[in-house]
């Protein structure tokens, strides 16, 4: 994405908003202006980054837990067959369960802080970062392979040299998938079960009739998911990079 | 480098029951270059596979014996028609990849050496992707002189280059894997011509010997024997028969 593109497009976002406002008068309960949601965002700055913090919290750690529990899985089932035939049905199974239904298990388990959010970010980025990883690795050109074993190569050295090496791309997109999907976990994670973070800050300004205090939150959590977007994408581009 | 072996290929090979080749008989001397012709799908490059132990999908019945009696593990260095370079390291860290793969420390100054003698000094910190398919095949046979292996298999190396290219390679090849027995797998009857002191044009139920001209290779293109020789071959790989 091109960055002045994306300003362009928020630019005009805003634009389209405060016409509506202003052309259907609606009352500022339901759609308050973007001018009002500034205000608020200014007004309410200091409530607004104690509980983003918490949802950054919550996301990285899922994102970096959930990436390595991913990674590992898939080394695993692209080095054994039985954890192959044992593990994949599953984890294919467990799919069949939506990880929304979950969260309200998760909070009971887990408890009303961090962690049950955590959980939640870590259970719905599990599946594709195993799956796109793992199906990397299980693609390495077999020209690849060949010319290893001739060179008498270590299992676990054509592991890592090799097959993990070329499988990066794949990571990437797998990486890429999570980062659209933890934020959403995290978020729900905060709806079922909190006392702090974005989720938990819109749903109480909600309750409150705080509109403009929902909107301020909500576009906070829209900036973080984006950059969070940017900056998985930029390790992914690494990733790719020479391949 | 040892002593490079002679090797004995006997046998035949199936897939699911389906003959792929009949029983064959193809005699590898030590020192020279064999070249093994013949049409894609005849199973050449099976031949070539077994023989460097690699992964085929058919049932092998026979036998492949070195003239010493010793196995042929960790004696064969492969080269294909795709140069196999891994695209994410330097022409230097390509040379030296075998090492790494078996754990050993990598000996810098002679993959240096290896890059020197095909001519790519200056190279070494490029990555694939900066070099021409000419290139990258040279960066290939820099590491396979690294492996230094008394026995080279070449599974149809040069045939994705251009014309020029592929004449520079083949004599580059055949100068810098002198004295090693190789094996050379194609289906260009020019390059067998030009790069075989004996060689086989290969068909389903048996191997034709070729009439090779009487010069030692690397022979010159336009040589009237090289250019009797190849005419010789492709009328058996056309017809299948001399």
């Amino acid at each position: 994405m091109n960055w002045k593109h994306g300003i362009v497009s928020a630019v005009a976002l805003i634009i389209v908003w405060q016409a509506v406002v202003i052309m259907t008068g609606v009352q500022s309960f339901i759609l308050p202006s973007p001018l009002k949601v500034a205000k608020a965002l200014w007004f309410y700055r200091d409530l607004i980054a104690e509980h983003a913090w918490i949802t950054i919290v919550e996301v990285l750690l899922g994102m970096v837990i959930g990436a390595v529990l991913g990674i590992l899985t898939a080394i695993h089932l692209a080095t054994s067959a039985a954890a192959r035939a044992i593990l994949r049905p599953i984890l294919v199974f467990s799919q069949a369960v939506p990880v929304f239904a979950l969260a309200p298990i998760l909070v009971l388990w887990f408890g009303y802080g961090i962690w049950s959010k955590i959980i939640m970010a870590v259970l719905i980025i599990y599946f594709p970062v195993t799956s796109a990883f793992f199906d990397g690795l299980m693609k390495t050109p077999a020209g690849y392979l060949d010319l290893a074993k001739t060179m008498g190569a270590t299992r676990a050295r054509t592991l890592w040299h090799i097959r993990f090496k070329s499988a990066l791309p794949s990571l990437g997109s797998g990486l890429r998938l999570a980062a659209v999907y933890a934020p959403i976990g995290a978020v729900i994670g905060e709806w079922v079960g909190a006392s702090k973070g974005l989720g938990y800050l819109m749903l109480l300004a909600n309750g409150r009739v705080k509109i403009d205090l929902m909107f301020a939150a909500l576009i906070v959590l829209a900036v973080l998911t984006v950059c969070l977007h940017l900056s998985v994408d930029i390790l992914a581009r690494k990733l790719a990079k020479d391949h | 480098m040892n002593a490079a072996p002679g090797i004995s290929f006997a046998g035949k090979a199936s897939i699911d029951g389906t003959a792929l080749f009949a029983p064959i008989t193809l005699k590898i001397p030590a020192h020279q270059w064999t070249c093994l012709l013949g049409p894609s799908g005849i199973g050449k490059s099976t031949v070539l596979r077994l023989i460097a132990g690699l992964e085929t999908y058919v049932d092998f019945n026979g036998d492949i014996i070195a003239s010493d009696a010793q196995p042929l593990t960790d004696r064969v260095a492969y080269m294909a028609q795709n140069d196999l370079l891994f695209p994410w390291l330097s022409v230097a860290d390509n040379v030296a990849i075998g090492a790494r793969l078996r754990g050993e420390n990598p000996d810098t100054e002679r993959a240096m050496k290896m890059i020197a003698r095909v001519g790519l000094s200056g190279h070494e910190g490029k990555k694939p992707a900066a070099l021409s398919g000419g290139q990258r095949q040279r960066v290939a046979l820099a590491r396979t002189l690294m492996e230094n292996r008394p026995v080279i298999l070449l599974d149809e190396p040069f045939s994705a280059l251009d014309a020029k290219t592929r004449a520079e390679m083949q004599e580059l090849a055949a100068e810098l894997l002198v004295n090693r027995t190789v094996l050379l797998v194609t289906h260009d009857p020019a390059e067998a011509a030009r790069l075989a002191h004996s060689g086989y044009v290969m068909q389903p139920d048996q191997l034709i010997p070729m009439d090779m001209p009487t010069t030692l290779p690397v022979r010159s293109i336009d040589d009237p024997q090289t250019i009797t020789t190849q005419g010789a071959l492709f009328h058996i790989l056309r017809t299948g028969a001399q």
